[in-house]
């Protein structure tokens, strides 16, 4: 299903750029201008490429693709063990080109290629260092003035680990380990009946999506007018990964498990999801990270994502990334397609109400201990649920009151630990900086609760902190 | 049921999982007239176990109960019989996740080992992808071969018993994705280069020591693998206790009576539950596990870029 035409980069796909360890997603236009890494692009040569082909900028914004991919050598190079600095006097004189010449160049539009050329020529040094050393000035000079750009296709990995290092209070500061966990504990696979709620911009929806391949139903839980999906629409998936995606308004839940749900409750589409996605785009916190990370285009990110949330909130049935202005139709189009929304609610409650989900998934801005009560009543037994939360005690809250309450077993409260490493030959030790948190996740299965008293008091008996002997054994 | 697919009932020749408490469950393999033995006395399968669904509670025999489950790679990771040492579920997310597994990926994987981690990417991929695991030692081979026919994802998944170092993966220009975990990933580059698509992909090599690690990312460089990065992954448990603290006798009481009183008002860790006993607070906490797994391996993930 992942054959060559999708590996294709089209017209109207979402792509991700990337530049060293730097990301940035952007909907595939012609005639487009693109801002990433303080370099100015269009993607209109890299239309039919294959995703993966890395391009220089050249002259004019035009892209090319580059032959040799050198990106990953560099860092094992540059700190070998053989160079021996004692003997290099750093004047701040050995290079006659000023940073004002270097400008000029890149001004009149030169490639980075002749740029690095032309400070090998005006460098005192270049020519008395080691063969070696040579190398690494060029790579380093190289990885500051070559426009360097990649074109992946998006995916959890990527999207999951551009948003922790760009916005990741539009994601609740959700990791992407932790994010992970809760795809594997959930069990999240294809041919699933699955609820997902969640404020993290789609994020987590989108992965669920793509862990289902467009196979089995998904309804995504949303508060006020209408889910926000800017990132569920950066991964580009097709029109049929849609179809499987039902909606309902967490303000109606009670009334599905109370059996008062009527059709009358269908949210009309008004201003109210506009004001949503307002809300979820400004959370104070983000901003503030914003205006810390420079270098990061995060305002050029959101720009291009606010049609899309927008958009999404009104229509979130549309999967398209360039459907902005074909939605906004005729009246008659209106009418059909709120027909078809109003049908689809139907539907959805009817889902709902079968309570036979296969999995829960939580991942929000709100107190998890409601949402997971009442969400929990729509699961089968014997299915898993994971709530995520970027706080501990709230899920401290959760895990007391499903106890008291019943119905599911294996209540576990966890967090991961994720650490990156330096790796070379007789140098290799953990990075220096690490996250230092990704948010916790509860994770449980349910269970059928006939016989709540009983199965109250042995449960708890056997959750008693029975230091139970871990096998561990040496993997070596 | 099967591992990549719920059933509601419980069926002849399921693998089910009995939960007994805390962490304690075993898989049984549900048969007509089957029998298993559990500390709170027998199951009887024809009885007890068929046509119920699952997660419901079946009294045994001594009048103690337990849960029945329904399987999943999770459950199976937790409970199948070690042949080797196996990956858990917290190392299985970060790869599965890295190494962008989803319905319809191809994937290459040695050795088979226990299988833990091939029921997890089997249950990614289902319905449209495959998985070809390659394990040299042949009683390992044959009993993933077993298990996956129990399981009914055999026709997902190719199990070939040879020495992935010298012969590889037995395909060539299919897989999205490999992983390793083999005392020797280093010497297997080469043969997981070019089991990947020639557009490229992504790989993943897990090694419990670091030295394992530098010679396999020397491989991957000279290989051309890009992006190549090393992290470990770590999971820390809490268990959620309600802990009584006493307060301290500054000989307050004997100033002033009702100064205790005015202490269980202004804590804020003193709203869960009303103090049993004079002169302590009790508060729900979570705490770490007094010993938690340290290390498991090191996980060194690498694209293998279009050029
Ligand atoms: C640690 S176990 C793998 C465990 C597995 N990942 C799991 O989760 O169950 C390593 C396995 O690799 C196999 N193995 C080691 N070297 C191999 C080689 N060169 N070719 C094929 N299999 C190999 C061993 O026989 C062993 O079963």
């Amino acid at each position: 299903m992942d054959g060559g035409a999708r590996r294709v980069i089209r017209e109207g796909d979402w792509a991700v750029l990337k530049r060293n360890e730097v990301f940035k997603a952007v909907p595939v236009a012609r005639r487009r201008k693109i801002i990433f890494e303080k370099q100015w692009f269009y993607l209109d040569n890299a239309i039919g490429q294959i995703y993966g082909t890395t391009f220089e900028v050249t002259g004019g914004g035009n892209l090319q693709p580059k032959k040799r991919v050198e990106e990953t050598a560099t860092e094992a190079k540059e700190a070998g063990t053989d160079t021996d600095n004692r003997n290099i006097v750093d004047d701040g004189k050995s290079q006659k080109l000023t940073h004002d010449d270097i400008k000029a160049l890149k001004d009149k539009g030169i490639k980075g290629q002749e740029i690095v050329q032309q400070l090998i020529e005006n460098s005192t040094t270049f020519r008395d260092k080691t063969e070696f050393a040579q190398d690494k000035y060029i790579k380093k000079k190289k990885k500051k003035y070559e426009a360097i750009i990649t074109i992946v296709k998006p995916s959890t990995r990527i999207l999951s680990t551009m948003y922790y290092a760009r916005e990741p209070g539009k994601i609740n500061y959700l990791r992407y380990d932790t994010l992970a966990q809760m795809l594997t504990w959930g069990n999240v696979h294809a041919g699933n009946k699955m609820i997902v709620m969640e404020t993290c911009a789609g994020l987590v929806l989108g992965a669920v999506m793509e862990r289902m391949g467009g196979y089995g139903s998904i309804i995504n839980m949303y508060p006020g007018g209408g889910p926000v999906r800017a990132a569920t629409n950066c991964f580009g998936f097709p029109d049929s990964f849609f179809q499987m995606l039902y909606e309902f308004p967490l303000s109606k839940v009670e009334s599905v498990l109370s059996g008062t749900f009527s059709l009358k409750a269908l949210p009309s589409e008004s201003e109210d999801s506009m004001a949503l996605a307002e809300d979820s785009n400004g959370s104070g916190d983000d901003k503030q990270q914003l205006t810390q990370d420079a270098d990061m285009e995060s305002s050029a990110v959101m720009e291009s994502n606010q049609p899309e949330e927008q958009e999404a909130a009104d229509l979130p049935t549309e999967g398209e990334a360039f459907d902005n202005n074909k939605a906004k139709g005729t009246a008659h189009d209106k009418e059909k397609k709120q027909e078809e929304k109003r049908k689809k609610f139907v539907e959805t409650a009817a889902l709902l109400k079968d309570k036979n989900a296969d999995g829960l998934i939580i991942a929000s801005r709100f107190h998890p201990v409601p949402l997971l009560l009442s969400l929990l009543e729509f699961v089968a037994p014997s299915r898993p649920f994971v709530v995520y939360c970027q706080h501990k005690e709230p899920l401290v809250e959760c895990y007391t009151k499903l106890r008291e309450k019943g119905g599911v077993i294996n209540l576990k409260l966890s967090e991961t630990w994720l650490r990156s490493y330096q790796v070379l030959p007789d140098r290799s030790h953990p990075k220096l900086m690490m996250s230092g948190g990704g948010g916790y996740l509860l994770t449980g299965i349910t269970v059928t609760n006939e016989f709540v008293k009983i199965g109250e008091e042995t449960d708890q008996a056997a959750s008693e902190p029975t230091s139970k002997k871990r096998k561990l054994e040496e993997h070596c | 049921m099967s591992f990549i697919e719920y059933g509601d009932t419980i069926k002849e020749g399921d693998t089910a999982v009995v939960f007994l408490g805390h962490e304690s469950m075993f898989p049984v393999k549900v048969q007509n007239g089957g029998k298993t033995q559990t500390k709170y006395g027998v199951i009887r399968h024809s009885t007890d176990l068929i046509g119920k669904p699952y997660g419901s509670k079946v009294t045994c025999s001594k009048g103690g109960w337990v849960y029945i489950l329904h399987p999943t790679p999770e459950l199976w990771t937790l409970n199948l019989p070690h042949r080797t040492q196996i990956l858990y579920s917290t190392d299985i997310s970060l790869i599965t996740m890295m190494l962008e597994l989803k319905p319809g990926s191809i994937v290459c994987e040695s050795g088979t080992g226990s299988g833990s981690l091939s029921h997890a990417i089997i249950r990614t991929i289902a319905p449209t992808g495959h998985l070809y695991t390659v394990e040299f030692h042949q009683q390992r081979a044959e009993k993933a071969i077993e298990e996956f026919r129990e399981h009914k994802v055999d026709h997902l998944v190719t199990v070939k018993n040879q020495d992935v170092c010298k012969n590889g993966f037995g395909v060539t220009d299919v897989a999205d994705a490999v992983f390793l975990d083999i005392p020797s990933p280093w010497e297997a580059i080469g043969h997981a280069k070019s089991a990947l698509k020639h557009e490229g992909g992504r790989i993943c090599s897990f090694s419990p020591c670091i030295e394992q690690v530098q010679r396999t990312c020397l491989a991957l460089e000279e290989h051309g693998f890009t992006e190549i990065n090393t992290s470990e992954i770590l999971l820390r448990v809490y268990n959620v206790r309600t802990i009584s603290l006493q307060i301290p006798d500054l000989g307050k009481a004997a100033e002033d009576n009702a100064s205790a009183t005015a202490f269980d008002r202004g804590s804020p860790s003193n709203q869960d539950a009303a103090s049993p006993q004079a002169g302590t607070v009790q508060f729900k906490s979570s705490v770490p596990l007094r010993e938690m797994v340290g290390h498991t391996g090191y996980l060194t993930f690498a694209t293998k870029s279009l050029f």
